[in-house]
């Protein structure tokens, strides 16, 4: 897989998903670029987590789920992936709930390197310091790293799931509302890592908060029971005049 | 502000009566349990002893052990679990991880919930059908172990379904979405946190294949078998064999004159048999939720 440097990273047209009879994403397209923090927001059942789940196409796991449209990430349709293990790694997804695995916190960083076939010990060990760094939580647990994860704090384990969705070095990072379980504290934390990261790599930000998207996107699209209802730069999406009142509303908590 | 209203009084005096009924009830179910064991030892006793174990029966089996029938059941327990294990647990993972919900597993479950409910006496005839006649292995340990297997393989699927079904999809999602293939799911998540739910079901099995009489009675156990005594290896693949079972039916109804302690001390033997597996199960069980990790 050649990785383009110009051009959107991840382009969706015409995107339809329908769980059985009933359709949740009614054909939106956007592009994400490269090196964007892209926010994406709206109220819960818009669609949004089902949105991220067709890009790494988890969506495969849910037999009723009708997808229709593409999604080209770095210039390969994903519904013709043949190795979606390898495009999964290309992609870290943090779940809205902290997701300890049961094992240790070592195993837990190291699991998806290990599942890619990485079996020296010094890489490994290399891999999981500096993934734990970057999510902020090395200087925390670097004396017990073979304890169980699911022991961790909820913010830690959120961080420990951030560290394992940075262990298989994606270049798209998808964070779908990772604050809603933690503290405030954590939370910027966490942003702080995100504003680091972004260097790097894209980073999609789904979240109930849109301050939050304020804050970090550049820019930020709000998706409306599977339609989005405006697309733009933070400065005119946060702005007095939005192309959209219902946006205006949206982000003022007016509705929602 | 707080004081008691005839209501609240009238109120607390249901709970408490509730509380007892309920209390009772469950009770109960310890009367028949201890009635029986105390039953059964007491008119065993005479013959209780480790040689009763490991001794043949004697005189047309009015006297002696039950060696035996012991090493029987052992043998037709053992041989039909290594059967019924690996297909029920590897059946159970494809329905619950692998297959997708259409016709074809609704299928299976269907089969898998009507084979649980057919009579084990229906299973005799099958086995009677298919191993010793059709498949020409006749009356033999390898028929009854079978037999006893396709008895037990359906209830195995369905536990072991069970604690499958109890590990959290979150973790699944959590693998798959690190780009972790099924199997690799399986192996280092699903399978360390199930392994407890799914050992108990089989080991239960294990106390239902040594009860029942029906299956084997058919396809290969036998009135009674000569061996030696505390002989560990009495019987080939092919051979019939004697079970504690079968015996307890043969010696309570086929044989006049047995000296009256011996049925009830097979009975002990048997029921301390199934009770010891079914202790080992809550060991096991105890031991893995102790190092259950979420």
């Amino acid at each position: 897989m050649v990785s383009m440097t110009s051009g959107p990273q991840i382009v969706v047209r015409d995107l339809r998903l329908a769980y059985g009879h009933k359709e949740v994403i009614h054909g939106i397209s956007f592009d994400i670029l490269r090196h964007e923090i892209f926010g994406i927001i709206g109220p819960s059942q818009s669609g949004k987590t089902s949105l991220l789940r067709c890009i790494n196409r988890t969506i495969d796991f849910s037999s009723a789920a009708r997808v229709s449209g593409t999604i080209v990430v770095d210039g390969e349709a994903v519904g013709d992936v043949k190795n979606v293990y390898a495009l999964r790694r290309k992609i870290g997804m943090v779940a809205p709930l902290p997701v300890g695995l049961p094992l240790s916190i070592y195993d837990n960083v190291a699991f998806a390197p290990r599942c890619a076939g990485m079996t020296r010990k010094s890489e490994l060990e290399a891999i999981v310091e500096q993934c734990l760094r970057q999510a902020a939580l090395w200087d925390e647990v670097k004396d017990r790293l073979h304890s169980l994860g699911t022991k961790l704090s909820g913010g830690q384990q959120q961080r420990l799931t951030i560290a394992r969705a940075l262990s298989h070095q994606p270049e798209i990072l998808c964070l779908d509302e990772f604050s809603i379980a933690i503290d405030p504290v954590t939370t910027m934390r966490i942003e702080d890592v995100l504003k680091e990261l972004r260097k790097n790599m894209t980073i999609i930000l789904v979240t109930n908060l849109t301050q939050q998207a304020r804050r970090l996107a550049n820019r930020t699209m709000f998706l409306w029971n599977g339609e989005i209802v405006e697309l733009d730069r933070n400065e005119v999406i946060f702005s007095d005049r939005p192309a959209s009142r219902k946006t205006r509303d949206y982000v003022n908590g007016i509705f929602g | 502000m707080f004081a008691e209203t005839p209501l609240v009084r009238r109120k607390r005096r249901q709970e408490a009566l509730a509380q007892w009924i309920f209390c009772g009830m469950a009770a109960s179910m310890i009367i028949p349990l201890v009635l029986i064991i105390g039953y059964l030892i007491e008119r065993a006793w005479p013959s209780l002893s480790l040689g009763f174990l490991i001794d043949v029966p004697v005189h047309g089996m009015k006297e002696g052990g039950i060696w035996p029938a012991l090493v029987g059941t052992i043998y037709l327990v053992c041989l039909s679990l290594a059967v019924s294990a690996p297909i029920g647990i590897l059946a159970a993972v494809y329905l619950n991880e692998y297959a997708r919900d259409d016709w074809f597993n609704r299928i299976i479950n269907l089969a898998v919930i009507n084979l649980s409910g057919v009579p084990s006496i229906v299973h005799a005839l099958f086995g009677l059908g298919a191993f010793v006649y059709a498949a020409r292995f006749g009356y033999s340990v390898v028929s009854a172990s079978l037999t006893l297997a396709i008895m037990t393989c359906p209830v195995i699927i369905a536990s072991t379904r069970e604690a499958l079904a109890s590990v959290p999809r979150s973790f699944r999602e959590a693998c798959w979405n690190v780009g972790a293939t099924r199997w690799q799911t399986i192996w280092a998540v699903v399978l360390p946190n199930s392994i407890s739910g799914i050992l108990t079901g089989v080991i239960l099995q294990v106390s239902r294949a040594a009860g029942e009489t029906a299956p084997i009675m058919f396809t290969g156990a036998v009135f009674y078998k000569a061996v030696q005594k505390g002989d560990l290896f009495p019987y080939s693949l092919n051979d019939q064999c004697m079970a504690l079972s079968m015996h307890l039916y043969t010696l309570s109804t086929q044989v006049p004159g047995v000296k009256e302690s011996i049925p009830f001390a097979t009975a002990v033997v048997l029921l301390g048999l199934v009770l010891l597996v079914n202790a080992t199960a809550i060991a096991v069980r105890v031991y893995l939720r102790n190092r259950k990790k979420w």
